[in-house]
């Protein structure tokens, strides 16, 4: 047997070992989840009332901005990023990952990225402030000279994704246990796998759009500046057609998650296995020719607009199929409602209502009503929230047994569930409203018909706040104090190779590859 | 039912119903607690409120199906209950039914979100042309072929929005001019900006389009009813992006004739001002006024600027050096900054009025003084 992790903090700083670095993936990402979530508190705490109270209009773009990177590049992509590498090489019965320096590098030039953005929240100028999709030329020509870090941080978050996905692809290709066939793979691998070739794909050209930013800012181009040629209009293409693929990067690995998690407690196979596999391909594949649906009122030729509106409206059928799948695996099964699988039925009803209003936002003529509104800020939080951050929450609660040989607090786990649930609908429901009625997003001040849904609004958002302070609490108490737990499967439903090592799982698994019939 | 069972029922059925409802609901009331979109007033905004209503109602059917088979079988097949796990899995023909019957519903709402969607898009025939320019923050209108132009300004005091003043009833919502239209005539808007991307949109009138610098957008409006309606900047524009609200005040034809002839004999009047020379006290008044609302929301009220972003205007190389220089950065802007040319925005006198100031106040002691006809000069000039 091999050695055990090595003393000190250079275990941390030198390590090759997939599970300290997916839980220094893990740890990292709920630190930005806090900063992020701090973010958005000062928001809802300006919006709570009509009239600039707390803060400058100028300061309340920065956090919108620094708000949706945080949480998007910070918290939710390093979390599932963290989650892959603690599961995967446990889940295909290999001994690691395929390249474990570079595992190291990619984790380790993260904080790098997010100190340097945080760190213009401290300069002249402050930090970026024309949003998490930095439309040229507000984020060009009229950006704060911060803008350049901003874009040095992007390019080092790409540069770590690329390493994380080229990764995950080696791992998963080449180092499955005898027997397990491309179909035989948990479904957790196979959303990761399909998530890192979108990466790879993606990533470049949101590197590609920085890069022409920067360009444009230093070096005299005018490729977003119409003035000298060029055309902002050509900015949300290439952004988007990023952005995009992007929200399927956040989304499958969930996805992956969910399809654990039910058939665990229905304790019934997953209905579909190979139609999850289908729909989860063909949803990254009609995720790069939809791009256009963010840009409907940039002013497109009609047959352009209809086409982006068709395309868009496909999604729905793959998506509804995995929804239709995870309803049947519960139908007829037995079914218990510890913390994960509460946290996985909520992730099914909200991100099939997130579903909904994706499937009305894709309608191009409604759209004139619904696009920069309120409504679209509730639709993705459906989505991102209740999807991924749910799922990231329910995937803690169901391996940190594993993980660390210790039971949560089943009690303490569910009251954060009802603090949340309903925390998170408080704030996200009445965005609805606010969005039909007529208010625009990003908007630090607004009309006083809109204040009382706002402040419901707010108050939510400071309820769905607290309750991730309980998630911590709960997490860290059960790593110091948590009962202990022995056998190997945690959970009586539960299948898989993750579920055959000891627990907790030992510094190195699978030395030597298991048999898989 | 039971009392309770009835408000249960009531309390589920709430948010669905007054979505449907809201319409009936109290004027008043129904703004506050708003919950839809508004049907608005023009076949379009109609148009779109019905499609928007038949995607919403078959979501919430399907909605009601997939989360009652779901809460169903939450209930009936708990563990605690006895239910023993079933294993079947993989069956084709579920599978197919549930691919196919979502793939036929697409169909049938893609049928009217394509006529809707042309119906948007249709600008041919239209009887008259309002140019929609965005600026970091207002709107300017342009009622192309008849000479008039004006600029259209959030009116809100500070006061108001820094709480230290009650609000009003249109808290930003009300500006300086409002875009006059007549009723009963089908008005294409074309829309483009001079500095970043903004977005008008008026849900009454059912338009959204996006200003875009350097491309002309065009969409268009048939306003059955006169009255007021209210819209915002919809695309995040920087720091005003909130404080750009656009007011549309829609008259009868003949009155909005009579009020097309008026404004046309407002405009030739200031024109003749520009010629008249005014004395220091007089620009300096004006000028005031005119920097507040025009400069004062970069270069603040003190003319210190913000550090970093917008250059400070006391004792700065352009306010207290050429003439020149500083007529020249007011009237062209400064490409590759956020410093507009206000040359196209602002009358003669006004821009007059507000370098003077600039050179005269905050203790920029210069004793310059700049008439309208310098401004005209040197416009003419380059």
């Amino acid at each position: 047997m091999a050695h055990g992790p090595a003393k000190g903090i250079g275990r941390w700083l030198f390590t090759t070992n997939h599970k300290d670095i997916g839980t220094m993936y893990l740890w990292f990402s709920f630190a930005m989840f806090l900063l992020g979530g701090f973010f958005a508190m000062v928001i809802r705490a300006e919006l709570f009332q009509p009239g600039m109270q707390i803060i400058r209009p100028e300061f309340f773009n920065q956090m919108t901005t620094m708000h949706g990177l945080v949480m998007v590049f910070g918290a939710i992509m390093p979390a599932f990023v963290g989650l892959a590498n603690w599961l995967i090489p446990m889940m295909i019965g290999a001994p690691d990952m395929a390249l474990p320096r570079m595992n190291n590098l990619s984790f380790w030039i993260l904080p790098f990225a997010f100190a340097l953005l945080a760190s213009t929240l401290f300069m002249e100028g402050g930090a970026p402030n024309f949003g998490w999709t930095f439309y040229a030329p507000l984020s060009t020509t009229y950006a704060p000279s911060t803008v350049n870090y901003f874009i040095f941080g992007v390019h080092i978050m790409g540069a770590s994704s690329i390493m994380g996905s080229i990764n995950i692809i080696a791992t998963v290709l080449n180092m499955r246990a005898p027997g397990m066939t491309l179909m035989k793979m948990p479904m957790f691998v196979w959303t990761w796998l399909i998530t890192a070739f979108l990466l790879i794909a993606v990533m470049p050209v949101l590197a590609g759009a920085v890069t022409m930013m920067l360009m444009d800012i230093n070096f005299g181009t005018s490729f977003f500046d119409a003035a000298g040629g060029g055309d902002p209009v050509l900015f949300q293409h290439v952004f988007w057609f990023f952005g995009h693929p992007e929200v399927y990067i956040i989304i499958l690995p969930a996805f992956g998650v969910i399809s654990h998690i039910i058939p665990t407690f229905s304790r019934k196979p997953l209905f579909g296995y190979s139609s999850m596999v289908y729909a989860t391909a063909s949803i990254a594949f009609l995720s790069f020719i939809v791009w256009a649906h963010h840009m409907f009122m940039v002013g497109m030729p009609i047959g352009g607009e209809l086409y982006f509106m068709y395309a868009t409206m496909l999604i729905a059928v793959p998506t509804a199929a995995k929804v239709f799948n995870w309803v049947s695996t519960m139908f007829r099964g037995s079914l218990t409602y510890e913390t994960p699988m509460l946290f996985a039925i909520a992730f099914v009803i909200l991100f099939t209502i997130g579903g909904f209003t994706g499937l009305m936002l894709a309608i191009a003529p409604s759209d004139v009503q619904y696009h920069d509104s309120y409504f679209v800020v509730a639709h993705f939080h459906y989505v991102m929230v209740a999807g991924a951050v749910f799922s990231g929450t329910a995937a803690v609660y169901y391996w940190l047994p594993k993980w660390c040989g210790r039971m949560y607090n089943e009690t303490m786990g569910k009251v954060q569930f009802w603090i949340s649930f309903i925390g998170f609908n408080i704030t996200f429901f009445p965005q609805h409203f606010l969005g039909l009625a007529g208010m625009p997003r990003r908007y630090a001040d607004y009309a006083l018909q809109f204040s009382d849904w706002n402040m419901i609004s707010s108050i939510g958002a400071f309820i769905y706040g607290a309750s991730q302070l309980l998630f911590m609490f709960n997490v860290i108490r059960t790593i110091k104090a948590g009962t202990p737990v022995s056998e190997p499967k945690t959970w009586e439903g539960a299948e898989g190779l993750e579920w055959t090592v000891a627990t907790p799982a030992p510094y190195h698994t699978f030395s030597t590859p298991p048999e898989v019939k | 039912m039971s009392r309770r069972a009835r408000m249960l029922f009531a309390l589920v059925l709430a948010p669905v119903m007054s979505l449907a409802s809201m319409g009936q609901a109290l004027a008043e009331d129904a703004q506050r607690w708003a919950v839809n979109m508004p049907k608005g007033v023009t076949p379009v905004s109609n148009a779109i409120y019905d499609i928007h209503m038949i995607i919403f109602w078959i979501c919430v059917v399907i909605g009601i199906g997939v989360f009652g088979v779901m809460f169903y079988s939450m209930y009936a097949h708990r563990k605690s209950r006895g239910a023993v796990a079933a294993n079947f899995h993989e069956n084709t023909t579920a599978e197919i039914v549930w691919t196919v019957i979502p793939a036929l519903l697409l169909i049938v709402m893609a049928i009217p979100a394509t006529s809707a969607l042309l119906s948007v898009y249709d600008t041919a025939e239209a009887e008259m042309d309002i140019k929609i320019t965005g600026y970091q923050w207002k709107w300017q209108y342009e009622y192309l072929g008849e000479d008039v132009a004006y600029m259209s300004e959030l009116t809100t005091p500070e006061e108001e929005i820094y709480n230290t003043a009650p609000k009003s009833q249109y808290y930003l919502q009300e500006v300086s001019q409002a875009l006059v239209l007549p009723a009963k005539t089908k008005v294409r808007f074309l829309i483009t900006a001079k500095d970043v991307i903004h977005s008008w949109w008026v849900p009454d009138l059912g338009v959204k389009k996006d200003a875009i610098p350097g491309l002309v957008n065009e969409t268009w409006a048939y306003i059955e009813e006169p009255g007021i309606y209210r819209g915002e900047c919809a695309e995040l524009c920087g720091k005003g992006h909130a404080f750009m609200p656009i007011v549309i005040n829609v008259l009868e034809k003949e009155e909005y004739n009579a009020w097309l002839g008026k404004k046309k004999a407002e405009v030739a009047a200031v024109r003749e001002l520009a010629k008249k020379t005014f004395t220091l006290d007089e620009l300096m008044a004006q000028g005031e006024i005119a920097y507040n609302r025009s400069c004062a929301a970069c270069h603040q009220i003190n003319g210190e600027g913000i550090p970093g972003v917008f250059p400070g205007m006391v004792g700065s190389a352009i306010t207290v050096g050429d003439v020149k220089g500083h007529l020249d950065i007011v009237v062209n802007g400064k490409s590759g900054t956020a410093m507009q040319a206000f040359g196209g925005q602002l009358s003669e006198v006004d821009l007059a009025a507000i370098i003077t100031y600039e050179r005269n106040a905050w203790g920029n002691a210069t004793g310059d003084l700049v008439q309208p006809i310098d401004v005209l000069k040197f416009k003419q000039g380059q």
